[in-house]
């Protein structure tokens, strides 16, 4: 009964997004206040009646009912609550039901929060969102379907993925959802300044907020997505430029080029129609994520087993979004006033060059990650494009936009002066240099990547706390100054953890038999052996580590090799002994011959690992304190008294 | 600077910019593509000597050794047979009879040494390289057949 309930729900849900995607974005354009009226009771109505199809599967799931084939699936009565609750997203139907449950909860929360916008933007955003959100649950009726039923019921499930049993898992799929459906905002705040003509700043600062909580959400997202990789996936890499990694990078590198071009078109009035369109990209990006993961045409860590139809469904998707929304930018886009003018040595162009940046890189990682998919289209062969592509186009184009993050903060808007630029930083700058040239020294031997990179993290720092000492002497900075030094510092924190721990890490694979002893950065890793353990639905092979330094114990380590007894699935867990400067990691590989216990044992020494997250994680702070300035509020405030001014003095 | 020199200097400043960028990528990207050869294109010598390009097909059954930290198993993609060597763990779902991708280069002696063998993370789930592999031979065969 309860999956019928589901279905039934969803149906619904599609009937009331096809009504708000269609009567308010009428109505706003005819002036019809009755339907204009319609796109708030529709959104909390879509919210409520997609909340209880994802209740009701979650429903099935915590109940065991294998008579659900997606249940049946994904779960097993073995599977522990926790898991049971994710498994909800642990696979294809379920995690596109989690789509439109984010996006259903966007679409609310802009209705919420929205009290001070006109009725009529507020209307074509809803029903811009209304229209995406029609296409998805449509998506998931005709194709993808989690409350299909399987008769008769089976016995038991076939059990979650042993990989996707684990913490990271229950957040990581609904932050980086978060992240990409967010940035529908973005884009119908976007189409409605098009559809109404009102490209002005004012929109750019509507948009702002909502455009910095989506990238918030993205950033932690691939930050969890990045630690679950660490640990879980067994051989301790926490990037690997895979197509699914890279197809949430794309919408994250186009968002923050987004970020600071509204932020030119709110204070200047210039970037409007490049706004635009990188809203409109940002979010074509997400859907292509979404396509690239969910239609196995990818061989990669993320690719599980999948039905390519599905993946034609959202590739004319796609090109029906990105198609009619150019449609209306080349039609609307002519008639859209440029800002105001701005000088060589200005803020704006500093601005642009961050974009430039920022779109080379997600266009040389775009390409990188279709150009195989394209080839194997045609049928010109199989090929792939390996790490060392991503990484020789990426850094170059990253190097100089570390060193222009420091300088844009400090340039004036229209006109700037290279003196007035360089007086302020000259202090960081020497600074920057100095300890960018010793600090390899002093760890591990002279590198020059070493250096640049450390040299322009400290760079990044001390040009923020320069900035943030000058301004705090005469008054309080906003949140929003805040958001941004802290931002900014966090991309620095993340660019030493990747420096450092891509030039000084020690990665072996070795054979132990018990009693052998290796090295690894300043400590010993004695080998004692391998026992057998049992968990709640595995039994594993645990091994006996001990980590010493200088003969002496300093902890205990487990690593474990698992079997689930649902799937036999083998699953290596790796034990991590964290820190702030150095990781040390160790996992088991497998047994080896020769009869003496051996196993093949990964040890690895990782420095400063946990910053690249740590990094992200500022960043999410900064964008937190960026988009709850008071900025955004007084305005709506005065906008109330504005709007109860107008309508008193209408009556 | 008039306006229009400054506009003219921005565009062109740009198109340098862009021009180098791509220049720059298509460089990287030229030497960084990495081919993928069946078993038996690999027999009929077709897969280039010095660079590195992946194989894919089936683990043969029995063929795997592990005494030391090579490893050491066959990919054969049921026509032909290729003898591969990696130094290293192997994914969690590797095995025997299972299908596989491995990256690396081919030595003078027919040998193939890894550096990388690509793991899959649904029991399930075949590598479409693999797949592709073992659907040729088969076609191969039944043509031959004919």
């Amino acid at each position: 009964m309860i999956p019928e309930i589901g279905s039934f729900a969803l149906v619904l849900a599609l009937l009331v997004a096809l009504v708000q995607g269609t009567l308010p974005l009428i109505g706003a354009q005819r002036g019809v206040p009755a339907w204009i009226a319609l796109a708030r009771p529709a959104s909390s109505m879509l919210f409520l009646l997609i909340a209880v199809a994802f209740g009701c599967l979650t429903a099935s799931f915590i109940n065991n009912d294998f008579s659900v084939v997606y249940v049946a699936q994904h779960s097993n009565s073995r599977l522990p609550l926790e898991y049971r609750i994710s498994g909800v997203w642990g696979g294809h139907e379920g995690s596109l039901l989690l789509w439109v449950l984010m996006l259903s909860l966007w679409s609310l929360a802009v209705a919420a929060f929205s009290r001070s916008l006109p009725d009529d933007m507020v209307a074509r955003v809803q029903g811009v969102l209304g229209l995406v959100a029609a296409g998805f649950i449509l998506f998931i009726l005709l194709t993808s379907s989690p409350f299909e039923r399987l008769l008769p019921g089976a016995e038991d499930g076939r059990d979650l993925n042993p990989l996707l049993q684990d913490p990271g898992l229950i957040f990581h799929p609904p932050m980086l959802y978060m992240g990409y459906v967010g940035f529908s905002v973005a884009f119908a705040f976007a189409i409605a300044a098009l559809l109404s003509g009102r490209l002005d700043a004012a929109w750019a600062r509507w948009s702002r907020p909502w455009t910095t909580a989506a990238w918030i959400f993205l950033t932690l997202g691939i930050g969890l997505g990045s630690i679950w990789a660490y640990y879980e996936l067994g051989w301790g890499g926490w990037w690997f430029w895979d197509p699914v990694e890279n197809a949430s990078f794309l919408p994250w590198l186009v968002g923050t080029a987004l970020i600071h071009s509204l932020a030119v078109t709110e204070k200047r009035g210039s970037f409007k129609n490049w706004t635009v369109l990188l809203a409109i990209g940002a979010f074509s990006l997400s859907l292509l994520g979404t396509f690239l993961v969910r239609s196995g045409v990818l061989s990669s860590v993320h690719a599980f087993a999948s039905d390519p139809k599905r993946g034609i469904f959202i590739l004319l998707f796609l090109a029906v979004v990105v198609g009619s929304s150019l449609t209306l930018f080349a039609w609307r886009a002519p008639k859209v006033s440029l800002g105001g003018a701005f000088a060589l040595v200005s803020r704006e162009t500093l601005l642009l060059i961050n974009n430039v940046l920022l779109l080379s890189a997600a266009g040389a990682v775009l390409l990188g990650t279709l150009y195989p998919l394209v080839i194997d289209a045609l049928n010109l062969g199989k090929l792939s494009v390996g790490p060392p592509y991503f990484n020789a186009v990426f850094t170059p184009l990253m190097v100089p936009l570390l060193f222009l993050m420091a300088v844009g903060p400090v340039a004036r808007w229209k006109q700037a002066s290279l003196a007035e630029i360089a007086r302020p930083l000259r202090w960081a700058f020497g600074i920057a240099v100095a300890a960018g040239i010793s600090i390899p020294f002093f760890y591990g031997g002279w590198s020059g990547s070493v250096a640049l990179g450390m040299g322009l993290a400290i760079w990044i720092v001390g040009a923020s706390v320069l900035q943030i000492i000058t301004r705090a002497r005469s008054s309080l900075p906003p949140r929003a100054f805040w958001g941004m030094h802290l931002a900014h510092m966090g991309v620095a924190v993340t660019v030493v953890g990747i420096v450092m721990v891509t030039q000084y890490e020690s990665e072996r694979d070795v054979r132990m038999a018990p009693g052998d002893t290796v090295k690894t950065g300043e400590y010993q890793i004695r080998f004692l052996g391998v026992e057998g353990i049992s968990g709640p639905n595995y039994n594993a092979a645990r091994g006996n580590l001990e980590l010493l330094k200088d003969g002496q114990l300093v902890m205990s380590l487990h690593p474990e090799k698992r079997k689930y007894l649902s799937s036999a699935m083998p699953m290596t867990e790796a034990f991590i002994d964290p820190g702030l400067t150095r990781d040390v990691y160790v996992s088991l590989g497998d047994p080896l011959e020769g009869g003496d216990g051996a196993w093949s044992v990964r040890v690895y020494y990782k420095p400063f690992v946990s910053w690249i997250w740590g990094g992200a994680v500022l960043m999410a702070l900064g964008g937190l304190l960026a988009a709850s300035d008071r900025r955004y509020r007084l305005k709506s405030t005065a906008a109330r008294a504005d709007k109860l001014a107008a309508q008193g003095a209408a009556s | 600077m008039k306006p229009r020199q400054k506009r003219l200097a921005i565009i062109l400043g740009g198109l340098a910019a862009l021009g180098i960028a791509a220049a720059l990528i298509l460089n990287a990207f030229q030497s960084n593509l990495v081919f993928f050869f069946t078993p038996t294109q690999v027999a009929n010598g077709e897969a280039p000597k010095e660079r590195a390009f992946r194989i894919g097909g089936l683990v043969k059954e029995g063929s795997l050794q592990r005494s030391d930290i090579v490893a050491r198993f066959i990919v054969t993609d049921t026509a032909k047979e290729i003898p591969v060597a990696y130094e290293g763990i192997l994914p969690d779902l590797f095995s025997e009879g299972k299908g596989v991708v491995a990256q690396g280069v081919l030595g003078a002696d027919g040998k193939f040494t890894a550096t990388e063998v690509l793991a899959k993370h649904d029991e399930n789930y075949m590598p479409p390289e693999a797949q592709a592999a073992v659907d040729k031979a088969h076609e191969a065969t039944r043509t031959l057949k004919q």
